[in-house]
């Protein structure tokens, strides 16, 4: 789960690290009463969508008087922001953020994620804060450093050493400032269960303090059970309505743009699904993973989800039951047939536990257009002949 | 032959008294897995399904001899589940369980290894000695007794593959599926060197994912040490870009993770890679012709 630059902030401030002051607001004339309550002499006006690239995009901009606070929350608030990070369609505005503007002396990138090939945390820094830490991997990597901290002792003296000196930071007192600031953001990962922490640009004031201009986190969703205060933070407005709508019945669904809708079991074979139809000249137009608890009510939904889509020309379900019963399936296919004009043809290929009881109820069923497919590659292969119209 | 467990093996069951516990623990005994006893705190001295229930792992190792537990403790629970086998003398701890918490594994998975037990999953369908030994949660009778070993991050993908290979004609040693959390126990850099040494496996299939480094490890593996036919499938070729806030992980593994990235570095360490799950079969009955 991810949260608003503005609630990372509020973490942050919760463990100390240094931020500007900024208020989070839902209309312009709350922006200007946040501004006022700043003070100012300026402040930046910021878009708060969950993607990289805001600034670039235009939904970052600085203010240097209170009429142009109101001017830029007017054209900020509301605007549908496109960046590197979001789809093409981009993200309506519906928040803002008014900050304190700071004195940046210069800037630095800093992180911390998982290394999953050292199975510990990583605390990643660069000298290039502000750019796109893709591309500095890319064309300067020696300008990343990498500190791994071992959680079983924890930040230590030489980890925050380690990361000072190679950031080339020589003053005693920004050493100590630097270590602190990092220190705290290792703290405040390890308890928050934090999947990612990315600062860009953390900035060198002109007082020698380290301050996060920016704030992205996101959360491990297995543990969020344990913090309720961070799964409060969830902004469902920011999630794909049909995505969220699935998940409330144990189905994980992407929407893709192609005509074939999918109905799988396990990511795995879903992504392999998907992958067949493409081989064999079809486009999948979903990825939906039924999971293992799928019942007759999950499959009547996912049918529903799917068919929502106007692009969809057939569905293909493949199930391999392990713990699923296909049974179960096709109980639920029948189901969707009773409740959602199925008005398109379903390819139904159904293999393990209990395939042939299932068998024989679609037997009987008898559903006008339903189509069996006998293995993956040949209900695949009907799958994308049904989607032309053969 | 086979790797990891066969019919000898002694399993005990973590969460054995619980819904998944006792479900799939029934469905292993049917399968002829020998699981002696098993663990729920403060139903110690009860039966269950036939077998001894232990209050605590320690206890279930002293009295039945148990080298191997299988998992289906809740997810807020597997880190200290798995703690307690790697401190009671547990060989291989199998973790069924799906959603246990990344830093909760983190810190289990490295006291596993400083107490030299192996681990597989978490979130995985387990591990199957076809014939013999079933410790997870598979459909059993899709696994017929052959010569080929399999694995796979992804379950019904497992099952896809096993199922495939035993209709051509052939059939599997062990299947091990090793899940695809962040952090999960052995991998195809432990697994295929004991597919290579094991002497019945005459080819095996592996089956990966998009995301992480961890079939480019396997591709580097496979071109120095394994001589042994591999027949690869990637899933997720027309997967759309994660929609990832930031891309801080690509950059530590220093790999975006791509199915064309894996697929390219398996082909160039000489391993059959299929485009298409469907063609694992033929795949198989093809490489193993050539031998």
């Amino acid at each position: 789960m991810n949260v608003h630059e503005y609630q990372a902030k509020q973490i942050f401030a919760k463990y100390g690290v240094p931020t500007p002051k900024g208020i989070m607001v839902e209309s312009v004339k709350d922006a200007v009463t946040a501004a006022e309550q700043l003070g100012g002499p300026v402040w930046v006006v910021k878009a708060q969508i969950h993607a990289g690239g805001r600034g670039l995009g235009g939904g970052v901009k600085l203010a240097k008087s209170l009429e142009e606070v109101e001017e830029l929350a007017n054209e900020i608030l509301g605007m549908t922001l496109v960046t590197h990070q979001t789809t093409a369609e981009g993200k309506l505005v519906q928040k803002l953020y008014i900050e304190d503007g700071a004195d940046i002396k210069d800037e630095f990138y800093l992180s911390v994620v998982l290394d999953r090939k050292l199975e510990m945390p990583l605390i990643m820094a660069s000298t290039e804060g502000g750019m796109n830490i893709e591309d500095v991997a890319e064309k300067t990597p020696e300008k990343i450093i990498t500190v791994p901290v071992d959680p079983s002792i924890g930040f230590q003296g030489f980890h925050g050493r380690e990361l000072a000196f190679g950031l080339g930071i020589t003053d005693k007192n920004e050493q100590k400032n630097i270590i602190s600031f990092a220190s705290k953001l290792y703290k405040l990962y390890m308890d928050n269960d934090a999947e990612l922490i990315e600062i860009n640009p953390l900035v060198r004031t002109g007082n020698g303090e380290f301050l996060a201009l920016d704030g992205k986190m996101g959360f491990d969703n297995s543990a969020l059970g344990r913090h309720p205060d961070i799964a409060a933070m969830r902004d469902l407005s920011e999630e794909d309505p049909d995505e969220v709508e699935a998940s409330k019945y144990g189905l994980s669904y992407v929407a893709l743009d192609g005509e074939i809708g999918c109905m799988v079991n396990g990511a795995g074979l879903a992504m392999g699904t998907m992958d067949t139809i493409n081989h064999m000249g079809g486009t999948p137009a979903n990825f939906l993973d039924v999971g293992g608890s799928a019942n007759a009510e999950t499959v009547a939904k996912g049918f529903e989800i799917i068919l929502k889509n106007p692009n969809v020309k057939a569905i293909f379900v493949n199930i391999f039951g392990g713990i699923v019963r296909c049974d179960r399936i096709a109980n639920g296919i029948i189901e969707a047939t009773k409740i959602t004009d199925v008005n398109v043809p379903v390819i139904v290929r159904l293999d393990g536990t209990n395939a042939p009881e299932a068998a024989e109820i679609l037997k009987n069923a008898n559903i006008s257009n339903l189509i069996v497919g006998d293995d993956l590659g040949d209900g695949a292969a009907k799958a994308v002949a049904a989607a032309k119209g053969e | 032959m086979s790797i990891l467990v066969n019919k000898d093996t002694k399993v005990i069951v973590q969460g054995f008294t619980g819904k998944e516990g006792s479900f799939h623990a029934e469905q292993c005994l049917a399968y002829g897995t020998q699981i002696v006893g098993g663990v729920t705190p403060n139903k110690g001295g009860q039966e269950h399904l036939g077998k001894p229930v232990f209050n605590t792992v320690a206890e279930a190792v002293k009295n039945t001899g148990a080298t191997v537990s299988m998992i289906f403790v809740p997810p807020a629970f597997v880190g200290d589940a798995v703690m307690e086998a790697a401190e009671a003398g547990i060989e291989l701890a199998v973790i069924i369980t799906e959603g246990a918490p990344v830093k909760d594994m983190q810190m289990a998975k490295a006291y596993a290894t400083k107490h030299n037990m192996k681990t597989i999953g978490p979130n995985c369908p387990g591990i199957i000695t076809a014939e013999e030994c079933k410790i997870g949660i598979m459909p059993g009778m899709i696994f017929k007794k052959g010569n080929v070993g399999l694995i796979s991050k992804s379950g019904t993908l497992t099952y896809e593959g096993a199922n495939q290979v035993c209709k051509e004609g052939f059939g599997i040693t062990t299947a091990v599926g090793i899940g695809g959390d962040p952090i999960i126990g052995l991998s195809y850099k432990q697994i295929l060197p004991m597919f290579e040494a094991d002497p019945e496996t005459e080819a095996i299939v592996m089956i990966g994912e998009i995301g992480g480094d961890l079939e480019i490890q396997a591709a580097k593996l496979i071109k120095e040490q394994i001589t042994k036919p591999v027949v690869a499938f990637i899933a997720g070729q027309t997967a759309p870009k994660g929609k990832t806030m930031g891309h801080a992980g690509a950059i530590v593994s220093g790999t975006a993770g791509t199915a064309a990235e894996k697929m390219a570095a398996l082909e160039a360490a000489g391993v059959k890679v299929v485009v298409s799950p469907a063609e694992i079969g033929k795949a198989v009955a093809e490489v193993l012709a050539k031998k």
